[in-house]
């Protein structure tokens, strides 16, 4: 090893810590890159493979009833290459030991085995097609309730409580985000997938020889959007409820929010630690640099050249980069392996198929290395000005000319070692620039990380305490009058009961057009409201439609202008409504109607197929039981349920996440302000120690070195808030989708965590390095130069 | 212990003026020097401190450049040469001993002495460099844990090893007592003498001029002596 390198490796040894720190901080960096990319490109290939490997569909379309010979004139569709159809319903089930009922969503399997959405058996076998009461259940929810085949339990088709007998365990493509109707969430225990031979099904729904939903493949060159118009207008005499494509199914659309939101991490979160690391390296490299001015001076009279003075620091530089990067590289993999299994509890694929995220390895090796290379240049560079024979001479002592700033401190009266904290921060402003830039940029990780925090919380309470306050939400099998309240409030425990009418819509504009739900509000409506992103609740017009704005902008409409709405199931009307108003609404996608102007319009009696009632919390079981032997009922929503639900689901996932990201953006916080303290000792031991020979204590001294730091991050505190602020815009922007847009809400909660955080971070970093003010020889501190 | 006088010049300056400027005031170090060395010379530069020795000595070593005035390595004009050459002048040609010795803290001895047999194009091993100043034994310790006479002798050995044409030393015993100096001073005559080298020691320190082949005073940026010394003596009878 050549001499120069040696020396490299003992310099790198000397200033281990700070190393460590800068290489955290760049690790970190490299850790969310690789962490979220590699798990992001293993969901991908692996739904990827899945749907291939399954035939997932590409197009979906529901109707009332078609003869099962459509089948064949869809084939005929330009485009598409497979088709199938099959009979879908929703149905109350009642398991044994649970109170409530279960929504479970029957599918019937062809007779000649399916074709498309391949189930893929986990468990027994699929239904015996001759043998009526044989199910197979989805395997999360089979496993909830430890249905194994032969188990039974009781379901409310059409009306009729019938005895089903489990066969399988299934796993499907359609289904990896199982999300129960009306629901936030998957819920594996009250909702469930049956698979039911095509003839018990038809038997039991009244549909023999016909189907209501049907599945597409397309060709290669199979155009989507055409598809969709011709069988939008075959399957119109049907009672069609609209074609869609993979990007409105629900389980498709739930995994690709999430993995757009993985790619998002990768690109917004690493650029901030990027950056903060390329300042330190600059930092630790041009102190270290002005420590060996002498080194560096004798090694120009040796007969080095600049290039190899230069490629000696760049190599120091770089070696940090490699820390730094083989850090990133550990824990990205460790957390990716963790993220990977977070989602597997989410997302029910039967295997996963690993990525080892190369691309997100080598870019941010790239990335990393020419962060540090960067950082390193700039000090280097200004190593390499000076002549031999000045660089070996000690730097003369910086210039402090008396300015505006002086006269203002002189004014103040200030302490004398308090005098010696502005002065150090006015005469170094660049320094200080960047210990406030890092710190602040510490701050404003944090204010992101807990802005997700937030942003859900917020969409919480404002379906959970604002828009639904009725503890049960009912759904009818059919419309009825509105007496069907008043039968509803006779339900035991029930305290009050409100009227709802919700349908299934195409809403048009111009040539733009949303399969979405129309939603009819009654009048003097009190549990289930419309609110909007301030938790305000929204008066309905007397006349036209309310939209929420992600739909208005889908939609390209603006209040004033007509909106038509085609309905998608009977009575099948067609309306031409004027939108009154517009309104912030993150999670909305619906179209909202006063009750009495829905029903003008349509001329026709109210209708009720929803009711929303509030029940004394002691009756619940008793109103449970009386639902499943209501075969008029549906299915049903337990509000409380779904609270519990979101929670436990926020506090599991979100927390980890929140965790982390508190643990990383402190390391910023650290890493800053233990470098900007180590220099600060490292240049002023001299001055330090001489306070210390003058007779100031150790704990006077010491507020020279921690008083600097910590004014600095207080003033970092409100920048950082700021630049908070922005990059949760940024990360808005990002992951909202088309079903889904995160409010943007900032709580005072998670503006004083993030101060709160990194102020006991940076006083935790700058306290080790005061103790090293501790271990200061005074002698030798004061015969060393520089 | 006559030198012949006929021996071609290493080094030639012509009117070397040397100003500094920081800030306001400005410093004359140098003001128009003449000097020329021979080859296998061993001059010392006497004078005061401020007199201008240390700033003739690095624009001789091609480390600082005149304000005014020549400088001529052999036939090729130092002052007119792009700092690539000067670091290649200097890589080639120069032995550096300073006052303070300028080790590199973190190598150890032979490891300061790497430093240049590394990149040099025709040296000593850092172990043949070592012995001739007397510190085979000691070639594994790091600067710290060597007194100030034997970091000095590394350093003439890290200056010895690249077989330089002019060895320049700069104070190479002002920061020892005289029992070290007088060692160290025995290190660089034998380089002078085995190998020949064109030596100029600086110092501020008339006894040693006694070893001398010649001997140039300054005072005040201006040569006012430069005589052969006829009595040359060996270090070991010099005493201060």
């Amino acid at each position: 090893m050549r001499a120069l390198d040696r020396k490299l490796l003992r310099d790198l040894r000397q200033i281990w810590a700070q190393t460590l720190a800068i290489a955290l901080v760049l690790g970190c960096g490299i850790m969310v890159m690789v962490g979220a990319q590699a798990t992001q490109a293993t969901l991908v290939q692996t739904q990827a493979a899945y749907y291939d490997r399954h035939r997932f569909a590409d197009i979906f379309a529901g109707m009332t009833r078609a003869p099962a010979e459509i089948v064949s004139t869809v084939a005929m569709i330009p485009g598409v290459a497979q088709v199938e159809g099959r009979i879908g319903l929703q149905a109350v089930l009642d398991i044994d030991g649970m109170a409530e009922p279960a929504t479970g969503r029957i599918l019937s399997l062809p007779a000649t085995g399916p074709t498309l959405n391949l189930p893929l058996i986990r468990r027994g076998a699929l239904p015996d097609p001759s043998r009526p009461e044989e199910v197979a259940l989805s395997e999360p929810f089979a496993e909830a309730h430890d249905l194994i085949p032969g188990s039974r339990f009781h379901a409310v088709l059409n009306g009729q409580r019938r005895e089903l007998t489990v066969t399988g365990w299934v796993l499907s493509p359609e289904f990896i985000y199982a999300m129960p109707p009306g629901a936030l969430m998957p819920d594996d225990r009250r909702f469930g997938l049956i698979w039911m031979g095509e003839g018990a099904a038809a038997a039991a729904m009244d549909m023999q020889g016909a189907v209501n939903e049907l599945a597409l493949r397309l060709t290669r060159e199979g155009d989507s959007r055409a598809v969709i118009d011709a069988l939008d207008t075959l399957l119109d005499p049907y009672g069609g409820t609209g074609a869609y494509g993979r990007d409105r199914q629900v389980s498709h659309a739930f995994l690709d929010g999430e993995l757009s939101q993985l790619g998002a991490m990768a690109v917004y979160i690493p650029p901030i630690f990027l950056i903060v690391s390329a300042f330190l390296v600059n930092m630790v490299l041009g102190r270290l640099i002005a420590m060996e001015r002498v080194q560096i001076g004798l090694l120009k009279a040796l007969g080095y050249g600049r290039a190899e003075i230069a490629g000696h620091y760049l190599k120091l530089a770089a070696l940090i980069g490699v820390i730094g990067v083989g850090l990133g590289w550990g824990f990205g993999w460790w957390i990716a392996d963790a993220m990977i299994r977070l989602y597997g509890d989410y997302f029910r694929f039967p295997f996963i198929l690993r990525d080892w995220g190369t691309r997100a390895l080598v870019i941010s090796a790239l990335l990393g290395l020419a962060t540090v290379g960067l950082g390193g240049l700039r000090a280097v560079w200004s190593s390499l000005k000076l002549p031999p024979a000045e660089a070996m001479q000690p730097p003369a002592p910086p210039v402090f000319a008396r300015g505006m700033a002086d006269r203002v401190l002189a004014a103040l009266r200030l302490r004398q070692t308090t005098m010696m904290i502005f002065r150090s921060i006015l005469r170094w402003p660049g320094r200080a620039a960047i210990t406030l830039f890092g710190v602040s940029a510490s701050v404003g990780a944090l204010v992101m990380s807990y802005f997700m925090m937030d942003a859900v919380e917020l969409l919480g309470e404002s379906v959970f305490q604002q828009a639904n306050r009725q503890q049960v939400t009912i759904s009818l099998s059919q419309a009825q009058t509105e007496s069907a309240v008043q039968d509803a409030t006779s339900l035991p425990g029930v305290l009050r009961a409100e009227a709802s009418y919700v349908m299934p819509v195409r809403a048009l504009h111009g040539h733009r057009s949303r399969l979405t739900a129309l939603q009819a509000h009654f009048p003097g409506t009190e549990l289930a409201r419309l609110v909007d992103d301030a938790g305000a609740v929204v008066a309905l017009p007397v006349d036209g439609v309310v939209l929420p704005e992600m739909l208005a902008r889908a939609l390209g409409i603006s209040a004033g202008e007509n909106l038509r709405i085609e309905m998608l199931a009977a009575p099948r009307a067609v309306l031409d409504l004027p939108v009154a108003r517009i309104i912030p609404q993150g999670l909305g996608q619906e179209v909202h109607i006063a009750a009495p102007a829905l029903f003008a319009a349509m001329d026709s009696v109210p209708q009720v197929n929803m009711i929303h009632l509030a029940v004394q919390s002691d009756r619940m079981d008793a109103l449970n039981a009386a639902i499943k032997e209501t075969p008029a009922i549906a299915g049903l929503t337990d509000w409380a349920e779904v609270r519990r639900q979101f929670d436990a689901t926020l506090s599991e996932s979100l927390l980890t996440m929140v965790l982390i990201y508190t643990l990383i953006g402190v390391l910023i916080a650290i890493g800053v302000v233990y470098n900007a303290a180590r220099i600060q000792l490292s240049e002023r031991s001299y001055e330090l120690a001489s306070l210390r020979v003058l007779g100031f204590s150790r704990a006077e001294v010491g507020y020279v070195l921690v008083g600097e730091m910590m004014l600095l991050t207080l003033l970092a505190i409100p920048a950082g808030w700021v630049l908070g602020v922005f990059l949760a815009q940024g990360m808005v922007g990002a992951i909202s989708t088309d079903m889904m847009q995160l409010p943007f809400h900032l709580s005072r909660r998670t503006y004083a965590l993030a101060a709160l955080a990194v102020f006991l971070a940076a006083l935790g970093a700058v306290l080790m390095v005061r103790r090293r003010l501790d271990r200061v020889d005074l002698a030798t501190a004061l015969k060393s130069r520089a | 212990m006559a030198r012949d006088t006929q021996a071609l010049p290493v080094f030639r300056a012509e009117g070397l003026t040397r100003i500094y400027r920081t800030g306001a005031v400005e410093v004359r170090a140098l003001r128009g020097v003449d000097l020329s060395l021979t080859e296998g010379e061993m001059v010392v530069l006497l004078g005061a401190s401020g007199s201008g020795k240390s700033t003739l000595v690095n624009i001789l070593g091609g480390l600082d450049l005149p304000t005014d005035g020549r400088v001529f390595f052999r036939e090729r004009e130092l002052t007119r040469a792009s700092d690539r050459a000067l670091t290649a002048f200097r890589r080639d040609h120069v032995g550096f001993v300073f006052q303070f010795y300028n080790l590199v803290p973190s190598l150890t001895a032979r490891e300061n002495v790497a430093l240049v047999t590394e990149i040099a194009r025709n040296p000593m091993t850092p172990e043949e460099a070592l012995a001739r100043v007397g510190l085979a034994a000691r070639m594994d310790h790091f600067p710290a844990e060597l007194s100030g006479g034997e970091q000095q002798r590394v350093a003439i050995a890290r200056a010895i090893a690249k077989r330089p044409d002019v060895l320049l030393c700069d104070e190479p015993t002002g920061a020892l007592d005289s029992k070290t100096g007088i060692q160290v001073l025995e290190a660089l005559h034998e380089v002078n003498r085995d190998l020949g080298t064109a030596t100029v020691l600086i110092t501020h320190n008339a006894a040693i001029q006694r070893i001398a082949h010649r001997v140039v005073v300054l005072a005040d940026g201006r040569v006012t002596r430069d005589e052969i010394n006829t009595a040359r003596v060996l270090p070991a009878e010099v005493s201060w």
